[in-house]
C-alpha cells in the first residue's frame, strides 16, 4: 500500500518520506544522547586518554611523534566508533524499543539511515575534539592542509558508520552482543582506515595534495557502495 | 566412517597428486623443492575464493527465496572455504620463508586472503551466536554478501602498496610460463582439489541436513511432552 493511501485509510497524519523519517530517527537518538551525555563525554575522555597512552607506547627518540599521529588518530577513531555503534542499537534493547520503531509507519531503511546519521554526528563530534587535540599533543602543524584533512576525516567517518551501523544492528541480536561487533566490523574497516591513515600521513609530512587523490577516490567509492548496500541489507537484519 | 564414491575418488586423486608432485615433477631451477608447495597453494587458494563466492551467491539466493537448503549450502561453503584458506595461509609462508626471506609480507594478495579468512571466521562465530535458524541464515547471508563486495576494496586499498606476490603465470593473456610437466601436475592438482572440495562441501551439507532433522525431532519430542499443557488453548 503506498504511504498516502494508508494515511487516508487510517486517518493518520501523512507518513513522512524516507529522508524526513531518517531525520526524525536521528533526532530521537541525538536527543536521547544529549539528555544523558554519557557516551559523548566518555568517548571524548577515552580519546584523550588513548592519545596520551599511545604517546608513551613508542620510543620518542626512534619514532617522531609526527609519524605517529595519523596512525594513532585512526586507530582511536575505530575503537571510539565501535563504542558508539554498539550503543546506538544497545540503547533500544532493554525495553525492546526497536519493535516500536519497526512498527512505525516509516520505511525500514529510514530507521537504518537515522541511526547512521546519529552515529555520524557522534563520530564527527569526537573527530572535532580529537583532531585538534592530536595536533596539539603530538605537536603536528596542521594549518596548511587542514581542509583536505577534514575532508578525509568526513569521508572516513561515513564509511565507518555505514558498515558499523549495519553490524551493530546485527550483533545486538546475537548472544555475543558487543563482543561480536569488532569481529565483524574490523575487516570491513580496512579499506577505510588504510587510505585515511595513509592519506593523512602523507599530508602531514608535507606531500602535495595531488598525491593522495587515489586514496580519497577509494574512500569515496567505499562510502557510496557501502551506504547503498548496507541500507538495502538492513531490513534483512530485523527480527520478524 | 564410510567414504562416499566421491570421497574415495578425492582421496585417490590427492594421493596421485602427491606422488606426481614428489616423484614425477621436475624441480624448479631457482626455487628448488620449495616451489612444489605451489601445487597445493594455488588450487587451495582458488577453491577458498570459490567458496567465498558460493557462500555469497547462496546467501543472496536465500534472502530472495528463503529456502533452508540454500543456507545449508552457504554454511558448508563457509566452513569448507575456511579450511582451504587456512591451507593457503599456512602453505604460503612456508614457501615465502626460503624464497622471499620472510614468512609474511603485507602484499595485496596476502592481505586480501587474510581478511577473507577473518570474514569467514567471523561468519562461523556469528552463526554460533544465534539460536533462531531463520535469523542465523539471514545474518550469515548478509555478512557473506558484504564480504564478497569488500574483496575489490581491500585489494585496491592494499594494491596502493607495492605488491611482492608472484604474478599469475598460468592464467594470463600470453601462454603459461611453466614447462609442460609442471603444467600437467598443476592440472592434476586442480582436478584433485576440485574433487576434494566437492566431497567436503557435500559431506558438510549432509551434516547440516542431519543436524536440522535431529533438531526437528527433538523439538517434536519436546512439543509432545508439553502438549497437554497447551491443549486448552486449542493448540
Amino acid at each position: 500500500m503506498p504511504p498516502d493511501e494508508r494515511a487516508v485509510v487510517t486517518g493518520a497524519p501523512r507518513v513522512p518520506g524516507l529522508l524526513a523519517a531518517s531525520l526524525v530517527v536521528a533526532r530521537k537518538d541525538i536527543v536521547i544522547e544529549l539528555r544523558s551525555r554519557s557516551v559523548i563525554l566518555s568517548a571524548i575522555t577515552f580519546t584523550l586518554l588513548a592519545l596520551t597512552i599511545f604517546f608513551f607506547a613508542w620510543d620518542p627518540t626512534a619514532v617522531a611523534s609526527i609519524d605517529l599521529a595519523p596512525g594513532v588518530v585512526w586507530v582511536i577513531f575505530v575503537f571510539v566508533g565501535l563504542l558508539a555503534l554498539h550503543r546506538s542499537f544497545g540503547v533500544e534493547q532493554p525495553t525492546r524499543a526497536i519493535d516500536a520503531l519497526v512498527a512505525a509507519p516509516i520505511d525500514r531503511e529510514a530507521i537504518f539511515l537515522g541511526k547512521l546519521l546519529a552515529n555520524l554526528v557522534f563520530l564527527l563530534l569526537v573527530e572535532v575534539v580529537a583532531l585538534p587535540a592530536a595536533a596539539i599533543l603530538y605537536n603536528v602543524p596542521v594549518g596548511a592542509y587542514a581542509l583536505p584533512l577534514v575532508g578525509i576525516a568526513v569521508l572516513a567517518a561515513v564509511g565507518l558508520v555505514a558498515v558499523g551501523t549495519l553490524f551493530a544492528a546485527m550483533s545486538v541480536n546475537t548472544r555475543l552482543a558487543e563482543l561480536l561487533l569488532p569481529l565483524l566490523a574490523l575487516p570491513f574497516f580496512v579499506p577505510v582506515i588504510l587510505p585515511a591513515a595513509q592519506a593523512s600521513a602523507r599530508l602531514m609530512s608535507g606531500r602535495p595534495a595531488a598525491e593522495v587523490a587515489g586514496y580519497i577516490k577509494l574512500l569515496a567509492a567505499f562510502d557510496v557502495v557501502f551506504l547503498v548496500v548496507c541500507t538495502l541489507a538492513y531490513p534483512y537484519t530485523l527480527e520478524e | 566412517m564410510k567414504l562416499s564414491k566421491l570421497g574415495i575418488l578425492a582421496v585417490l586423486a590427492m594421493i596421485a597428486l602427491y606422488v606426481r608432485v614428489i616423484y614425477f615433477t621436475p624441480i624448479e631451477a631457482l626455487q628448488g623443492a620449495a616451489q612444489k608447495i605451489f601445487y597445493v597453494h594455488l588450487p587451495s587458494a582458488i577453491m577458498g575464493f570459490t567458496a567465498v563466492g558460493i557462500a555469497a551467491v547462496a546467501g543472496g539466493l536465500y534472502l530472495w527465496l528463503r529456502d533452508a537448503r540454500l543456507d545449508r549450502i552457504a554454511e558448508s561453503a563457509i566452513e569448507v572455504g575456511l579450511v582451504f584458506l587456512t591451507v593457503v595461509l599456512v602453505s604460503g609462508p612456508l614457501w615465502a620463508r626460503p624464497i622471499w626471506g620472510t614468512f609474511w609480507t603485507w602484499d595485496a594478495r596476502l592481505t586480501l586472503t587474510l581478511f577473507l579468512w577473518f570474514i569467514l571466521v567471523g561468519n562461523v562465530i556469528l552463526r554460533g551466536a544465534i539460536d533462531n535458524p531463520e535469523l542465523r541464515a539471514r545474518y550469515s547471508a548478509v555478512l557473506a554478501i558484504l564480504g564478497a563486495i569488500l574483496v575489490p576494496f581491500i585489494h585496491l586499498s592494499v594494491y596502493l602498496f607495492r605488491t611482492l606476490h608472484p604474478k599469475p603465470i598460468l592464467i594470463k593473456p600470453s601462454a603459461p610460463s611453466m614447462p609442460p610437466e609442471m603444467e600437467t601436475t598443476m592440472a592434476i592438482a586442480f582436478c584433485a582439489f576440485i574433487l576434494l572440495f566437492a566431497y567436503l562441501l557435500h559431506e558438510r551439507y549432509l551434516l547440516a541436513t542431519e543436524r536440522e532433522s535431529a533438531l526437528e525431532h527433538s523439538e517434536r519430542d519436546d512439543a509432545r511432552v508439553v502438549q497437554p499443557m497447551v491443549a486448552g488453548h486449542g493448540a
